[in-house]
């Protein structure tokens, strides 16, 4: 009982500052409320598949970056679908490097650019790591709360015997 | 010797005498037969004769005459006594015949003389209506001429056409020798004489009104026959010969105002022309009655003519007036367009332009004071950084102000906790404040709720700002911060009596007073401060950074919160004190947050059903198409979601209701795929309406997608309400009433 409400009570505080430091927005919670009984583990699915695309456009965006010429259109198609998919999770950081990004790519900017995306990969670290804990501390709330519930039902019963 | 009863003549018969006598016998009864003979046979000939018994009994009287002279032929000598008695019985018929006849004809002959005297009358009769209908024709006439110079002079709306036609057209009907009209002046205390007929360019004669002969004849409606001598008839320069007879008429000058049906036969205006019409000098003619007429009826519809062209003339110059303001105006009106616009296109490009570079400058300043520098390195990247920042600022400021001007500027309503907003406010601005020396409290009274909905970002802009412009104005001392929820009664302000907050179950209002022991203002230059870009301290040049818009954006963001602003100060030097109410939303009494500009009235809180809604949607971004249909499979909607344009087109069917395009994906034409699934459905009348997208707020966006028949623009990244709202519209009103 004690522990459900500190875990919540730091779920709470760990979520507030995530959205308090801008690594999630507004669009974080529309996500969240689409989640119901119908589509339970909506919000989950939903960061799996960033992270999964994240991951290749990042690898595809350092390979086009290390070109002997730099094609800066198809580096500005991959950070555009880079912006597209973290405005959609809400990602607020890793959405303002990515447009900071693109500002280098419209002048061809290729050390700006080569920082730039270093910061991206930075943010978009951090972000994957608060999201990761997020879920787990999620996870560990749920299985504490099930296992409260389970010993509370079990009490119950011993109790009627 | 008696031996015959034969009856002796009277007297001896003498043989020449009654040779003769016998001729004459036998003469006379051929006459007296044949006489009958003829006027039998005239009267067969003519139908009507009404006396025929009369001739009956004359023809009868005539024979017997003839048989008694004839008979007595055989008198003259020795005879018998039937003879005798032939002759005597003849002799008696005779006497009765004519005695009859002579009585009848005392009977006949006055009838026949009177046939006569009716005659005479009849022929009199003829030869009068002869002249009657001599004098209708003329009249008929002269009718046919009113009619053509009415004609004439209607045909046209141009005075000047009007008045010479009139002359000329009288001219000749009339066969006169001047026809002149005299017209008054401005003031109405002249006539002048304006058309001749003969005269080609009248010199300006004039005549005052007020002589008595002009008098006579407008004081009646009549044609007047006027002395030849008078001043009016004298049109050239007086010669040898004696002018004809002269007629004026006078010609009503009829404004506007005067057409009034009831008021028609009594002219109010005063305002006359004289007509003066002269016959020829050298013949003997005089007016007659009917010419009199004519020109009586001419002169009439000369007025009524003239008022038309007046008339015309006046909305012929109004319409051109009106013309030239319409073309002033949409010069105008196309000017403040094109300001609008190149404004518009102004901000356009400093909300990418600008930030852009700020965003790049804020980024690398913020890397660089990660790697390793030395202190003076450090320092100077730090002052970079703020520099930086507070010209991001700036750019927002500018942005918001004109987007709130725009009225496009919508709060961002949302909940937030109250006591955390001011704790952070002030955490920023207490560094400021230590440096100069200055102490911050800050007291927030435990009746305002934990918990408020409202645009935090903007109430904490305004927080910053009017705590910030406290602490720049004190140079010792410090401020005080207090926020309470107001009373009713605290609220009405005596000096903004048109404030009247009311607060209600599910909104409070908080009020905030921000007191300083600054330089205090002048009250003569409170008003100036909420004023854009004005320096309301222009002797605190060094210290006062500062746009000059934070105080009049604040003022802005207040008003869109329902609440109001005001600073009060005693005076130079003796501090001021900044007040502001805003209107905030309880949690948890109202759960929606709603907008606050809602539009065209979709402000119902009533969850439209889309259950079932077959919708497409194409994205290709693998993450924004799982969102968006989640979000699409939320509100009930049977999503099909696609990756590329082809497979758009092809999955497409007239069952889906709704066809969601991103506009902003790079590899694929979204604008051809509309077009290509408008063909697809183009004969069918329910086919699938076409929403785009966007990230981009731009207007060449909204423009293109309006031109390829897309219903409406939907901005990224989408809330629950948002969809929600754009889908109930669209399927209310087959387009998006605002495109959000």
């Amino acid at each position: 009982m004690e522990i459900v409400g500190q875990l919540q009570k730091q779920y709470v505080e760990f979520s507030t500052s995530l959205y308090r430091e801008g690594f999630l927005d507004e669009q974080f919670i529309q996500l969240q409320k689409l989640q119901d009984e119908s589509n339970p583990d909506f919000v989950v699915e939903v960061v799996s598949i960033f992270f999964e695309d994240s991951e290749k456009l990042i690898n595809d965006l350092a390979t086009a970056i290390q070109q002997q010429v730099v094609d800066f259109k198809q580096v500005d198609a991959h950070v555009h679908q880079f912006k597209g998919s973290s405005s959609s999770i809400g990602a607020n950081r890793v959405k303002n490097m990515c447009i900071a990004l693109r500002s280098f790519c419209d002048e061809k900017n290729l050390d700006g650019c080569l920082r730039c995306l270093q910061q991206v990969k930075h943010e978009y670290f951090l972000v994957k790591n608060k999201l990761e804990t997020l879920f787990r501390g999620i996870s560990h709330l749920k299985e504490n709360i099930d296992s409260f519930f389970s010993f509370l039902i079990h009490h119950f019963f011993r109790r009627k015997k | 010797m008696e031996l015959c009863n034969c009856i002796e003549p009277p007297w001896p018969a003498d043989e020449l005498l009654m040779k003769y006598q016998y001729i004459s016998d036998f003469f006379i009864a051929l006459a007296y037969f044949s006489i009958p003979l003829e006027l039998i046979y005239f009267v067969k000939k003519s139908a009507v004769f009404p006396y025929r018994w009369v001739l009956v009994q004359f023809g009868a009287f005539i024979v017997l005459c003839g048989a008694t002279h004839l008979i007595n032929l055989w008198t003259f000598t020795l005879h018998t006594r039937t003879v005798a008695v032939v002759m005597t019985s003849a002799k008696i018929l005779t006497a009765a015949v004519s005695c009859a006849t002579a009585l009848m004809l005392v009977h006949i002959i006055p009838d026949l003389l009177s046939v006569k005297t009716r005659e005479i009358f009849l022929k009199n009769k003829a030869a009068e209506l002869d002249r009657e209908m001599g004098l209708i024709r003329t009249q008929e006439e002269t009718g046919r001429h009113v009619r053509m110079l009415t004609h004439e002079i209607r045909s046209t709306l141009d005075r000047h056409t009007i008045l010479k036609t009139t002359l000329v057209e009288l001219g000749s009907t009339l066969g006169l020798e001047e026809c002149a009209l005299w017209m008054p002046t401005r003031t109405g205390l002249e006539l002048q004489l304006s058309y001749t007929l003969r005269h080609q360019n009248p010199v300006g004669f004039t005549v005052p009104t007020q002589l008595p002969v002009i008098n006579q004849v407008f004081n009646t409606n009549r044609a007047v026959k006027i002395s030849p001598s008078s001043p009016v008839a004298r049109l050239r320069p007086t010669g040898k010969y004696m002018p004809g007879e002269v007629v004026a008429v006078r010609v009503p000058l009829l404004h506007l105002s005067d057409f009034h049906i009831h008021d028609w036969p009594e002219l109010s205006t005063k305002r006359y022309a004289l007509m003066v019409l002269m016959l020829p000098s050298d013949s003997a003619r005089q007016w007659h009655v009917h010419e009199l007429e004519l020109v009586e009826v001419v002169a009439d519809q000369v007025a009524v003519a003239l008022s038309h062209a007046a008339i015309l003339e006046e909305s012929m110059k109004a319409r051109d007036l009106l013309m030239e303001q319409n073309v002033a105006l949409d010069h105008a009106r196309r000017e403040a367009e094109t300001a609008v616009r190149a404004r518009n296109d102004f901000l356009a490009v400093m909300n990418h332009e600008m930030r852009t570079p700020m965003h790049a400058i804020i980024a690398l300043s913020s890397l660089l004071l990660e790697t390793d520098l030395s202190p003076e390195q450090r320092l100077m990247v730090e002052t970079i950084l703020k520099s930086s920042n507070l010209l991001a600022t700036l750019i927002n400021d500018v942005l918001d102000l004109s987007r709130l001007e725009d009225g496009s500027l919508q709060l961002e309503i949302g909940t937030f906790s109250l006591h955390a907003l001011f704790r952070e406010a002030l955490n920023l601005i207490r560094p400021i404040a230590s440096v100069k020396k200055l102490y911050i409290t800050m007291s927030l009274s435990p009746d305002l709720p934990q918990y408020a909905i409202g645009d935090e970002k903007r109430l904490m802009q305004i927080i910053l700002n009017v705590v910030g412009n406290a602490v720049k104005f004190s140079k010792e001392g410090g401020v005080s911060v207090s926020a309470f929820v107001a009373k009713p009664d605290s609220l009405r302000d005596p000096r903004t009596p048109d404030f009247f907050p009311i607060p209600s179950d599910n909104h409070f209002y908080m009020r905030v007073e921000v007191k300083d022991t600054g330089s205090g203002i002048n009250p003569q230059d409170i008003p100036k401060l909420f004023m854009k870009f004005v320096h309301s301290q222009p002797h605190a040049t060094k210290n006062s950074d500062g746009s000059g818009l934070g105080l009049a954006i604040c003022k802005r963001f207040v008003n869109l919160m329902e609440g109001q602003l005001s600073i009060e100060s005693e005076g130079l030097g003796k501090g001021s004190t900044a007040i502001f109410i805003v209107k905030l939303g309880i949690p948890g009494r109202s759960n929606e947050p709603k907008l606050s500009f809602v539009h065209k009235g979709t402000k119902n809180q009533v969850k439209p059903n889309f259950s079932g809604l077959k919708v497409v949607l194409l994205d290709d971004n693998s993450v924004g198409r799982m969102v968006t249909k989640g979000l699409l499979v939320h509100i009930g909607c049977d999503v099909l979601a696609v990756s590329s344009g082809d497979e758009c087109i092809r999955v497409v069917t007239h069952e889906h209701k709704v066809v969601f395009l991103d506009v902003s994906m790079p590899g694929v034409d979204s604008f051809e795929v509309a077009v290509k699934i408008q063909e697809k459905f183009s004969k069918r009348v329910d086919r699938p309406l076409i929403v785009a997208l966007t990230g981009n707020n731009d207007r060449m966006t909204k423009e293109n997608c309006r031109r390829v028949g897309m219903k409406g623009v939907i901005l990224k990244p989408v809330s629950l309400d948002k969809m929600r709202t754009a889908l109930s519209d669209i399927l209310e009103h087959g387009y998006l009433v605002e495109s959000q």
